[in-house]
């Protein structure tokens, strides 16, 4: 079957030699680490903390922060959007960012309707 | 003079080409192919962002009465005690390391490393169906409950519970726990209140005994907490078992030697994105649904 050259089957410059793999295979290695210690963490925070009043802010907001971390790592080196041209990287999560502030929103603004926005806030992150 | 005229404004075919939105040439440097996986991912992803919304709003909606994660997975194979949390830590760990092979195996593509692609590729499979495994077994648990279960009041949707010390895992024998509010399920609920003696001899005598939970009654508390936990755990474990039958096939191409013939292992390339996704969208689930 001859190629066919108005599709564009493959990106040009995906093929890497030897010495780039391991460069590469390292890297991952660091990532899963990174991603293992933040899971473990957060498990122990959570067997510590969780029955803490006092304590349930920060862990919140903690473990948020840490899922954020995570993500990216799964996201930039896994799925390799960081190496992919900026145009795509806006492509993939400008709608996303846009869809998430809009879900927030209406989160937010339906807690009116079952006590308001205020306490629903307060509530979650125990103000 | 004319004659000496340079022809600036007449761009070749290959002009076109240097110019990254000018035609002839992939404008991201990306197949058609790659490309839509990653719009079917952002899509799906506005589905599971949806559900983890809906599931934080009635959560909080219902939070004196909600069940702590915590209290309710508990259970470790051939382990009879209590620990909180970390049979999903190790699926979580199960789950980021086939990951990790899943992009090895991509890397070995990219040498066109056919033998270390089938390698890695294996393991990944593996990994994943430990995962699926994993989930049932989890599930069998929820579904079939603790041993004392709890016991579903007349109006057939509160749920009285035992009382257990939150510290000591403990239970405390004839008392019990009952949600204040009881007078229907939008009204905002406040807590519990502690039932013992013959008060809740008598709410015995006309409830049902239950263990486990269901779509309909959970022992754990609020029944919407395990319709969330069925749909969410459910439709991501779908995900994951789609997506271990699909790395299978893409495994037997490789084997064939299919891609070597190609000249590129993209098809592994556009899989993992797809595996990688699966993987992104647990560390959400776990941290939403189990460490909240």
């Amino acid at each position: 079957m001859d190629a066919r050259d108005d599709v564009y089957e493959y990106s040009l410059d995906t093929h890497h030699s030897e010495e780039e793999g391991k460069k590469m295979r390292k890297k991952f290695m660091v990532v899963l680490g990174a991603l293992s210690l933040v899971t473990i963490i957060e498990v122990a925070m959570g067997m510590m903390w969780s029955r803490d009043e006092s304590m349930a802010t920060f862990l919140k907001v903690t473990f948020i922060g840490l899922t954020l971390f995570k993500a990216a790592g799964i996201t930039w080196y896994f799925m390799h959007l960081g190496d992919e041209k900026k145009g795509f990287k806006m492509i993939i999560l400008l709608p996303y960012f846009v869809l998430i502030g809009y879900l927030i929103a209406i989160c937010l603004v339906e807690a009116l309707y079952s006590g308001g926005i205020r306490p629903a806030i307060e509530n979650y992150f125990g103000l | 003079m004319s004659g000496h005229v340079s022809q600036t404004a007449a761009p070749s075919h290959s002009d076109h080409s240097a110019a990254p939105w000018g035609g002839g040439t992939s404008p991201f440097k990306m197949s058609y192919g790659k490309m839509m996986m990653w719009f079917f991912l952002v899509s799906d992803a506005f589905t599971f962002s949806g559900l983890l919304t809906a599931y934080g709003f009635m959560r909080h909606k219902y939070e004196d009465i909600w069940p702590t994660a915590g209290d309710v997975f508990t259970h470790f194979p051939f382990y009879d005690g209590h620990i909180e949390l970390a049979y999903v830590a190790f699926m979580t760990f199960v789950l980021i390391a086939s990951s990790v092979t899943m992009v090895l195996a991509v890397e070995a593509g990219h040498r066109m490393n056919k033998k270390s692609v089938q390698f890695w590729l294996i393991l990944t499979i593996i990994g994943g169906a430990v995962f699926v495994g994993s989930q049932a077994w989890e599930w069998y648990h929820f579904i079939h409950g603790t041993k004392h279960g709890a016991y579903l009041l007349e109006d057939g949707v509160t749920v009285m519970r035992h009382k257990i010390d939150p510290a000591t895992h403990v239970l405390e024998e004839g008392v019990f726990l009952v949600p204040v509010n009881r007078d229907g399920a939008l009204t905002e609920a406040s807590g519990f209140s502690e039932v013992s003696g013959s008060e809740a001899e008598a709410m015995k005598a006309t409830a049902t005994h239950i263990h486990g939970a269901n779509l309909s009654h959970n022992e754990y508390g609020v029944p919407l907490f395990a319709d969330f936990f069925f749909f969410i755990t459910g439709f991501h474990g779908f995900h994951v078992f789609s997506g271990v039958c699909i790395n299978f096939i893409i495994f037997l191409m490789v084997v064939e030697g299919k891609f070597e013939k190609t000249g590129h292992y993209e098809m592994v390339e556009k899989t993992g994105l797809y595996w990688h996704f699966v993987d992104l969208v647990w560390v959400f689930v776990f941290t939403f649904f189990y460490l909240l």
